[in-house]
């Protein structure tokens, strides 16, 4: 699917959009189609990503985790190293240096852990434009932290506080911002979701990702990776890193948050457990109640507490190029201390997810294979998050 | 022809405009819903707009979301939604208009819930999230069916009026504002410019409803003088249901429709 025209992925994607979205939309389109392949544009980006959100990111062997799993080589892209601490910027700077082109003055955006809000006010600071952040009021609390820093980077942070307070309202509200203001702002929305464009637009910007797995594997090893895997909330760092070897061999997993557990009702496992339907824009698996009501959804990492996913991945589970698997709350607890106690690194919560399916499927792979996984964040903003579960779930 | 159609014809011979009312079903209880449709039916609304709640309404302000948390926990489901609808055509021929979001009915299938509606006495239906480029298979099974009512906005470009008011039937939602649901209020120069503006390009082939922010029978009457074909009412009905007690429900709603209703008669 390199540029679907009507935004479709199969039945996936589209655009379910109130009519005083239509002309936003189409204007971002024709932008984003003219801006893509300009060659200005893309030195501009390129500048912005190199010198001041740190790209190319390592990938490093995780020799350590590697022989403590005790089968293959686990290898992290570095995405938590890049300024900001998640792989967030490379989005947000595409996005914010075409608002910037588009001649919008105000920019605004939803986060769920906080890391789309934090890289939004900073690509907004480096260019000199307002931010405004829509943030469910259940994640301003649990991801405080990142609140404190948007505050200080010059965006306003809205806390809303209808719905489940998480992410899908938070995107609710700033759909409905849009809508008010739809003249003067450009929504610059965190992940491979929402109405078309969006979908492809941040699935291109986050493809730098995958682009140089592909190079850095290839001088290490001469090969494309054996496997590959990456967390999916929305989906923007999975697609990211599985869009540029979907035409190769390499086997590819995305890793859902399963919560408590698929059986329980307290999972955002989507693609695992959801089915088909319409919210925010696009046609793809929701986790929905048997009349449609769209249901609440329960993570430890509230960057994937979200009943959506990417309508990309959505067509890539039902095509079977991509197997989409899932880690529980207490699994992902274990592998975010396993990583900072073997290899000194501590990952967001987000990314253990995916560190948590890399150490299941290392025990069971070959010496000789190689996995590659992509550290989507590092988790400073969640350790808080960690001591509290850990004080309620571990009798010394 | 449909009830609707049928409602524009009846209205047009009268030389009156439409006043078209929204309240949510369920809210805050199935008692109040009834006596609100007595209500609206006696003070002489010519149509109504049956709001079935989701729990994601991204195009609706604070009202109608509040409206929706309180009509799903008070455990509105599709069924009893029909058997409300059921009651209210036992009492009433008023055309009766379906507004939710797009899930709802494909969650079902478009057809499958179409045609329950309809046998429930539903005459059309409002998803404002559905798009024109997304509407094949939802305008084919309510094609014999159903009216199909899409939304058009200020900023809407007149080949793209054109493509909707075709794939439109009953009328044409004509969103008074930029905004949700019930937020903006008082008359915006704009918004009476898009009136006329839509009303040339349909010709008079589809009328044309204009709503989001009507709340007054001023507001009512600037809009008809603008060449509105209707008007459509809802937050402020909402507003009005939440701050009167049930046994005097129907009586205010009948009175505070009566003083809008009026402003829709020519004379
Ligand atoms: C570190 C990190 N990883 C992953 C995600 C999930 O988003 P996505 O699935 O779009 O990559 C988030 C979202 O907040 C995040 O902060």
């Amino acid at each position: 699917m390199k540029y679907p025209k009507d935004g479709k992925f199969g039945d996936f994607g589209g655009k379910y959009i109130p009519e005083t979205l239509v002309p936003a939309i189409e204007e971002l389109e024709e932008n984003y189609l003219k801006f893509k392949d300009d060659k200005n544009f893309k030195k501009e980006l390129d500048y912005y990503l190199k010198q001041y959100a740190g790209r190319p990111t390592p990938l490093y062997y995780a020799k350590n985790l590697s022989e403590k799993c005790g089968g293959a080589k686990i290898y992290l892209k570095r995405e938590d190293l890049l300024h900001g601490g998640a792989h967030k910027i490379n989005n947000t700077l595409g996005q914010a240096l075409l608002a910037k082109k588009m001649n919008k003055k105000r920019i605004i955006a939803e986060t769920g852990a906080g890391q789309h809000g934090v890289a939004t006010a900073m690509a907004c600071a480096v260019l000199g434009m307002k931010s405004e952040v829509y943030m469910g009021y259940k994640d301003t609390i649990r991801q405080k932290l990142n609140v404190y820093r948007m505050n200080m980077l010059g965006a306003k942070v809205h806390p809303v506080k209808s719905g489940s307070k998480t992410l899908k309202d938070a995107i609710n509200e700033a759909i409905r911002d849009w809508i008010t203001n739809v003249e003067s702002t450009y929504y610059l929305l965190g992940s491979a979701v929402g109405p078309h464009p969006y979908p492809v637009m941040v699935r291109d910007f986050q493809s730098v990702i995958g682009e140089e797995i592909k190079v850095q594997m290839k001088k290490l090893s001469n090969k494309t990776p054996d496997i590959v895997i990456a967390c999916v909330g929305g989906g923007s760092n999975a697609i990211g890193t599985f869009y540029p070897l979907l035409d190769t061999n390499t086997e590819i997993i995305g890793v859902e948050a399963a919560g408590k557990g698929l059986k329980s009702k307290y999972h955002s496992a989507t693609l695992s457990a959801g089915s088909k339907g319409v919210l925010h824009g696009m046609m793809t698996y929701l986790l929905q109640d048997d009349e449609g009501q769209i249901t609440e959804t329960h993570s430890i990492s509230a960057g994937l507490d979200y009943p959506g996913v990417g309508p990309e991945h959505s067509y890539l589970k039902d095509t079977k190029r991509v197997k989409y698997h899932s880690a529980t709350d207490a699994e992902v607890i274990d592998a975010f201390l396993m990583l900072t106690r073997t290899e000194g690194i501590i990952p967001a919560l987000e990314s253990s997810h995916a560190i948590a399916e890399a150490m299941k499927v290392a025990k069971k792979s070959k010496k000789s294979e190689s996995i590659v996984v992509t550290l989507s964040g590092r988790g400073d903003k969640d350790v808080e998050e960690v001591q509290r579960y850990l004080s309620k779930h571990v009798k010394n | 022809m449909s009830r609707i159609k049928e409602k524009f014809a009846e209205l047009y011979a009268k030389k009156e405009k439409a006043l078209i009312a929204y309240i949510m079903v369920g809210y805050p209880n199935e008692n109040a819903t009834i006596s609100a449709v007595r209500g609206l039916v006696k003070g002489g609304a010519d149509i109504i707009e049956l709001g079935f709640p989701f729990s994601d309404p991204l195009a609706d302000g604070p009202v109608i979301q509040n409206a929706s948390t309180v009509s799903l926990d008070n455990g509105t489901k599709i069924n009893r939604f029909f058997s409300i609808v059921k009651k209210i055509r036992k009492e009433t021929d008023i055309p009766l208009v379906l507004m939710t979001y797009t899930n709802i009915l494909y969650h079902k299938g478009y057809s499958k819930f179409i045609i329950e509606a309809k046998n429930a006495g539903i005459d059309g239906f409002i998803l404002p999230d559905m798009s024109i480029e997304e509407s094949k298979d939802y305008i084919a099974s309510a094609k014999n069916n159903a009216d199909t009512i899409f939304l058009i906005s200020p900023n809407t470009i007149k080949s793209r009026i054109e493509k909707i008011a075709e794939s439109s039937s009953g009328f044409l939602y004509l969103v008074a504002v930029y905004g949700t649901t019930g937020v903006k209020t008082g008359i915006q120069n704009y918004t009476l410019k898009a009136i006329k503006e839509v009303k040339k390009i349909t010709k008079g082939k589809i009328p044309v409803g204009v709503g989001f922010g009507v709340s007054t029978p001023d507001d009512v009457k600037k809009y008809i003088k603008a060449g509105a074909d209707a008007v459509i009412v809802g937050s402020a009905f909402l507003k009005l249901i939440e701050k009167t007690p049930q046994n005097k429900l129907e009586s205010s709603i009948a009175r505070f429709t009566k003083s809008l209703k009026r402003q829709t008669i020519q004379t």
